[in-house]
């Protein structure tokens, strides 16, 4: 039976847990002496905690369980608080916004929406917290703000599908549904009253980006496994090394296609198309309805749609009769 | 090891394939290549033949003396032959109640009677049936319905839907309509009463069906919400399902609405709806007052018709079968000229440059 060539973390260490750097003046003490697991420690690290949690972590899950509870007790009493069905049907169960007769009023009846305004509220107070829980740990640790960044372009497509989009259009009606089913019905129900999501170009960017960050990260992650039999995780003491592992990969990509990203370069490339899938996935959303009600239209007028041929096909609306 | 992770892989691809139709698919392209316009289904669907009966006998002379003339209350098919009129009420009785039989309609004693309402309705049904054939051509063409087209054997069709009762006002079982999978919306968490808002054929109640813009930018032509979009979207599930059929049956799907690149079928199902809008306003609603409550839906309306109720699963009621041919009786002299349905204004009246876009690039 083969083995596997090598698991990045093969060896755990076991001793006192390494408790973290020291923390700057005004910051709260991190929680727990921290303890090992081994099956944490196949996949990652086996130490688990200390965790800093801090006020901002504190409210951010208060926040979060509260949306959590309101979502989830809605769509059990949905079911007539029935915890069988619940599971049973809880792919198509869905807290609902506000109708379009409400337009965007914050006082809709709790039954008709209201809930959902006030899980809405509840969710984005916790992931504005929590992003800032990322930033004031980053900088606590002395590091770049990249993972904030980078979350908070997710944050932005979160905001403008259920926030911005909604209040610039006037209507609740236009955000999404919380529900397994429901959200993704309202994709397609949105795509098809815009005549067609795929020929906004924003939407095709952000798609670019997508698949491009799946092929990158299989592109890096490949790479790294491969070279993982010379050391090649450890990829900074690396760098400027004669058959490093480092310059192994470098070569491997520059035989294949002539060019190759470099240690730091292959990071800025996964991050700049992780962050530019819900960036530009934020603006191609903003846009419908608001600037552009008919894609189709839009791609027409710029040369962006195949033409098929006229398959001479007449409305049958503009010949006036109904069958006779 | 081995053992255990081939075992864990064949589970898996078991499981995989539960979602998957087995068996041999029979795939037709009705598109230009490359949109994708193929209609893919098995083999033995595809194949399958439905039971339609034969004629109860050989059908009679349409010569002789008129049914009007040998029989009393006689008000639809008083016009054909006394023998063609025994012989499609042979038929009648076997499409629809072969059990119960003739008294199922009509009192043994006295047959010219109105008191059992189901004959008051078969009367109107009738009625029905020959605007349908003679006057809804552009959607059943010359093959024309019969009573069996959507009864089958039942005095009921199978398929049919009525108002939906107002739901819950609080949060407690109150699925707002949807959510709630059931096969007129394919089983989706789309709004489950669509047939309601779009098939009723009050024009006062039912919907502009059209949802998407005909112009590039917003206007105040078309306001619709994402939201009440998907009302529209589950009347076209509704759509799909009863025929049998995806999208790509009638659509492009580059583009849902312009009818340049849309298939014939598209204009077919046009006038189907037309066609349901006109049997349920004009002959099914206006039964209300015969039909007793156990055959009325929650609201106290009577049951109307949708797609389902005679397509069936087939994109052609009995694969096309041309049943109605052997009588004559169904098709008949026009009784009643067919109601003006008006033509349901589209959600955005065209504007001229939008359209120009829309028709000068095809």
């Amino acid at each position: 039976m083969a083995t596997y060539q090598n698991i990045f973390t093969q060896v755990q260490l076991r001793g006192e847990p390494e408790a973290g750097i020291a923390l700057p003046p005004g910051s709260e003490p991190r929680i727990g002496k921290g303890s090992f697991n081994h099956f944490m420690g196949i996949i990652g690290h086996a130490q688990i905690g200390p965790v800093y949690l801090g006020w901002t972590g504190v409210f951010a899950l208060i926040f979060g369980f509260f949306a959590f509870e309101i979502i989830g007790l809605n769509m059990l009493a949905s079911v007539n608080w029935d915890p069988i069905q619940f599971v049973r049907m809880l792919p198509w169960l869905s807290l609902e916004p506000p109708a379009p007769k409400y337009g965007f009023t914050p006082f809709v009846p709790l039954a008709e929406g209201g809930w959902w305004i006030m899980a809405g509220f509840f969710l984005t107070t916790s992931i504005l917290l929590w992003w800032v829980r990322t930033y004031s740990r980053a900088r606590a640790l002395g590091m770049g703000t990249h993972v904030p960044w980078a979350f908070a372009s997710a944050i932005w497509l979160y905001l403008v599908l259920g926030f911005i989009r909604p209040l610039l259009m006037g209507s609740w009606a236009e955000a999404v549904p919380f529900g397994i089913f429901p959200h993704l019905d309202w994709t397609a129900a949105f795509s098809i009253r815009y005549g067609n999501l795929f020929y906004n170009p924003f939407h095709a960017f952000s798609i670019a980006f997508l698949y491009g960050s799946t092929l990158l990260f299989a592109m890096h992650g490949a790479t790294i496994l491969a070279v993982g039999r010379y050391g090649g995780e450890r990829e900074i003491e690396q760098i400027t090394d004669r058959g490093t592992a480092s310059e192994r990969a470098a070569l491997f990509w520059r035989w294949t296609m002539g060019f190759n990203a470099t240690m730091e370069s292959i990071h800025r490339w996964a991050w700049w198309f992780a962050v530019l899938t819900t960036l530009t996935g934020g603006i191609g959303i903003l846009l419908t309805g608001t600037v552009v009600d008919n894609w189709y239209l839009w791609a027409q007028e710029h040369g962006y749609a195949s033409l098929y041929p006229d398959t001479g096909v007449i409305d049958p609306a503009t010949l006036g009769s109904t069958g006779q | 090891m081995r053992r255990t992770i081939a075992i864990a892989a064949l589970a898996t691809a078991a499981l995989a394939l539960t979602g998957c139709d087995l068996g041999p698919k029979q795939s037709t392209q009705n598109g230009h290549r490359g949109t994708g316009m193929d209609q893919v289904v098995l083999t033995k669907v595809a194949m399958a033949k439905d039971d339609v009966p034969a004629p109860p006998y050989d059908p009679p002379s349409t010569e002789g003396p008129r049914a009007g003339a040998a029989y009393k209350n006689v008000q639809v098919l008083g016009d054909v032959s006394e023998e063609q009129f025994t012989y499609t009420m042979a038929a009648i009785t076997a499409w629809i109640a072969p059990e119960k039989g003739c008294n199922y309609c009509h009192n043994p004693e006295n047959m010219a009677s109105d008191e059992i309402y189901t004959k008051v309705v078969a009367r109107k049904m009738l009625q029905m049936t020959r605007n349908i054939n003679q006057n809804w051509n552009k959607h059943v063409q010359t093959t024309g319905v019969t009573c069996w087209t959507c009864h089958r054997g039942n005095a009921i069709p199978a398929n049919y839907w009525a108002l939906p009762a107002p739901g819950a006002t609080g949060i407690i079982g109150n699925r707002h309509g949807q959510n709630d999978p059931i096969p007129a919306s394919g089983y989706a968490s789309l709004p489950n009463a669509s047939l309601a808002m779009y098939l009723t054929g009050d024009p006062k109640a039912d919907k502009s069906i059209r949802v998407v813009s005909e112009t590039i930018h917003p206007t105040k032509a078309n306001e619709l919400s994402t939201k009440e979009t998907e009302s529209q979207y589950a009347l076209m599930m509704h759509l799909s399902q009863s025929l049998g059929v995806n999208c790509t049956f009638c659509h492009n799907a580059q583009a849902f609405k312009p009818w340049n690149i849309s298939t014939p079928k598209r204009a077919t199902a046009w006038y189907g709806l037309r066609m349901v809008r006109n049997i349920n306003g004009e002959y099914i609603s206006s039964l209300k007052d015969a039909f007793p409550a156990h055959r009325k839906g929650p609201m106290g309306d009577p049951f109307k018709v949708s797609c389902a109720t005679c397509h069936q699963g087939k994109s052609k009621p009995m694969g096309g079968y041309k049943m109605a041919k052997d009588y004559p009786a169904l098709w008949g002299p026009p009784t009643s000229t067919p109601a003006a349905v008006p033509a349901m204004a589209p959600a955005a009246p065209a504007a001229p440059a939008a359209a120009a876009v829309s028709t000068a690039t095809h």
